[in-house]
């Protein structure tokens, strides 16, 4: 009895609070067939948001897994003055409001800064373009690499990559034919989650890009200005999309997790 | 149990720093590119955003944070994300027990489900919510513009929390002691409250507060649901889009600091817990 009851109040708050939700997106957007949800999006302004998404999220997942795997070896091997502080940093973006990290890079890198007028100056703007762009999602998907690699690099040990090393093996040798290999799933576990939150990112994207349509726009900036203009087909059939990646990523994830807490 | 035995090994080897004196050259090189690549995306950025709040002085701050419209939108983040978090300490913990303990058919699909909310892009949580919750919602619940379609936003972007942190500590759980305890004539509300909270406790009180520091910061799956009513829907976090907009960076400042020392305090309070809990075991 109890146990029906605690089965039927969870299931009825997640069907409430997260499939009912989704289901009525896919819905509306394809109430009136798939014409239209095609048509809105192969409209030139949303063609372009995806492609600036995909750029941005690229050179942030890029930059994310090279100082991810770097972060998480340096801290998982080695013993230095502010290891702590290090890993403590890492995990500040959990707990920075991404409107936060917006504000943050507008008052160092904004046109009106001296970092940012300088490299204005030399034509290479921070804030309202690309960089600026890709710094914020840099920033908000930061922990994700390295807390998917540190615990399994702690698993595996050093044993191995010593005895390569006693054998005569480089470090870049050791790297690429040891640890590359054993971290390879958390690795790519992590970088699908980065990949997942950076094409994602609303927030601190929206106040760093100064949402100039067909410029800086990405998709879910996108999704947001159609919807306040009223053009609600593009805002479904954009938003669709991203579930569909949401979906695809969450389900990639859960093949790639190490060891899942399901058995 | 988890293999726990290499970090024992490494435990009962003497740490490298008291034998080495000196750092290898690759690692200050790694560690001096990281300290630069941190501070250039995050603490230089971050120690701006501080800085900027007091810019006007300490007074210059105070009047920014208790001007009407900033105070009511930190006041309702707070009281909102205290609500939250109580909510989900509850059906989180429900639904990590129903998951690992009841074998209801398709758990594997709920199990992939919950982490939807950390894939799904804020603003699309935000607008499939103001579908179903709006004013053309198909249940005739029209929560939009109001505080309570803020909580919901809320509790939808928590939900993986508290679920994702109780769920491995139940797994590991050992039932021996619920049956002793079932076969001395315990009832299964005594078995919950004597052996199982005192073990899933911890996970509850740390997946708990990191649902709170997400709430707090929580912007994009508010914003069309809330409609950002200045003194009754409006978050900090809008409020503080808003002063960046009309180019008030130091009132946005402001509220931003306050945001960050909350969420601050809120992570060393976890930190404490993980730690007593860690020197418990």
């Amino acid at each position: 009895m109890t146990r029906w009851g605690l089965r039927g109040v969870a299931l009825v708050y997640l069907a409430f609070l997260l499939m009912m939700p989704v289901g009525v997106i896919l819905w509306r957007t394809f109430q009136h067939g798939f014409g239209p949800v095609t048509d809105a999006l192969t409209t030139s302004q949303a063609v372009h948001a995806f492609r600036v998404t995909a750029i941005v999220a690229g050179f942030a997942v890029v930059l994310n897994t090279v100082f991810g795997v770097a972060a998480a070896i340096l801290l998982v091997r080695h013993r230095f003055p502010g290891r702590r502080i290090l890993d403590a940093v890492i995990d500040l973006p959990i707990a920075v409001s991404p409107v936060v990290v917006g504000l943050a890079l507008i008052l160092v890198y904004g046109r009106n800064t001296s970092v940012g007028g300088w490299l204005g100056d030399r034509g290479f703007p921070i804030i309202f373009s690309i960089p600026g762009m890709v710094i914020a999602t840099t920033f908000v998907a930061l922990p994700l690499v390295v807390r998917a690699v540190a615990p399994v690099l702690e698993e595996i040990g050093e044993e191995q990559e010593q005895a390569a090393a006693t054998l005569g093996a480089s470090t870049f040798q050791r790297f690429t034919r040891i640890t590359l290999p054993s971290i390879r799933g958390a690795l790519a576990y992590g970088v699908v989650l980065a990949l997942a939150r950076s094409l994602g990112e609303y927030g601190a994207v929206a106040v760093v890009s100064g949402r100039v349509v067909g410029q800086t726009q990405t998709v879910t900036l996108f999704v947001q200005e159609r919807y306040q203009n009223f053009d609600q087909t593009a805002a479904y059939a954009a938003a669709t999309a991203l579930v569909v990646v949401a979906v695809v990523s969450l389900i990639i994830s859960r093949f790639l997790r190490p060891r899942g807490g399901e058995r | 149990m988890s293999p726990p035995p290499s970090s024992e090994i490494a435990a009962a080897a003497p740490p490298r720093w008291r034998t080495a004196r000196r750092l290898p050259f690759g690692t200050t090189l790694t560690g001096g590119l990281l300290l630069i690549y941190l501070s250039v995306i995050v603490m230089i950025p971050l120690g701006a955003v501080i800085s900027r709040s007091t810019d006007s002085g300490w007074s210059g701050f105070w009047d920014q944070v208790t001007a009407p419209t900033a105070w009511a939108a930190l006041k309702l983040t707070v009281v909102a994300s205290v609500i939250v978090a109580l909510i989900n300490l509850v059906m989180g913990t429900l639904i990590a027990w129903v998951l690992v303990r009841d074998k209801v058919p398709g758990r594997q699909v709920f199990d992939t489900v919950i982490d939807l909310p950390f894939a799904l892009p804020t603003i699309v949580a935000g607008l499939t919510l103001l579908l179903l919750y709006g004013p053309s919602s198909p249940l005739g619940l029209d929560l939009a513009y109001a505080r309570t379609g803020v909580v919901v936003a809320l509790l939808f972007v928590t939900l993986p929390f508290v679920v994702r942190t109780v769920q491995p500590v139940l797994l590991e759980l050992d039932r021996d002691m619920e049956e002793a305890a079932a076969s001395l004539g315990a009832s299964p509300l005594t078995v919950f409250r004597r052996i199982i909270l005192p073990t899933i406790a911890p996970a509850m009180a740390a997946g708990t507060t990191l649902a709170f520091a997400r709430a707090l910061s929580e912007f994009g799956s508010t914003v069309l649901i809330s409609g950002n009513i200045p003194l009754k829907t409006q978050v900090a976090a809008v409020n503080i889009f808003g002063q960046i907009e009309s180019d008030n960076t130091t009132g946005a400042a402001a509220i931003s600091t306050v945001l960050l020392v909350v969420a601050l305090v809120v992570l060393v309070l976890l930190n404490v817990i993980q730690r007593w809990v860690a020197r418990r075991d």
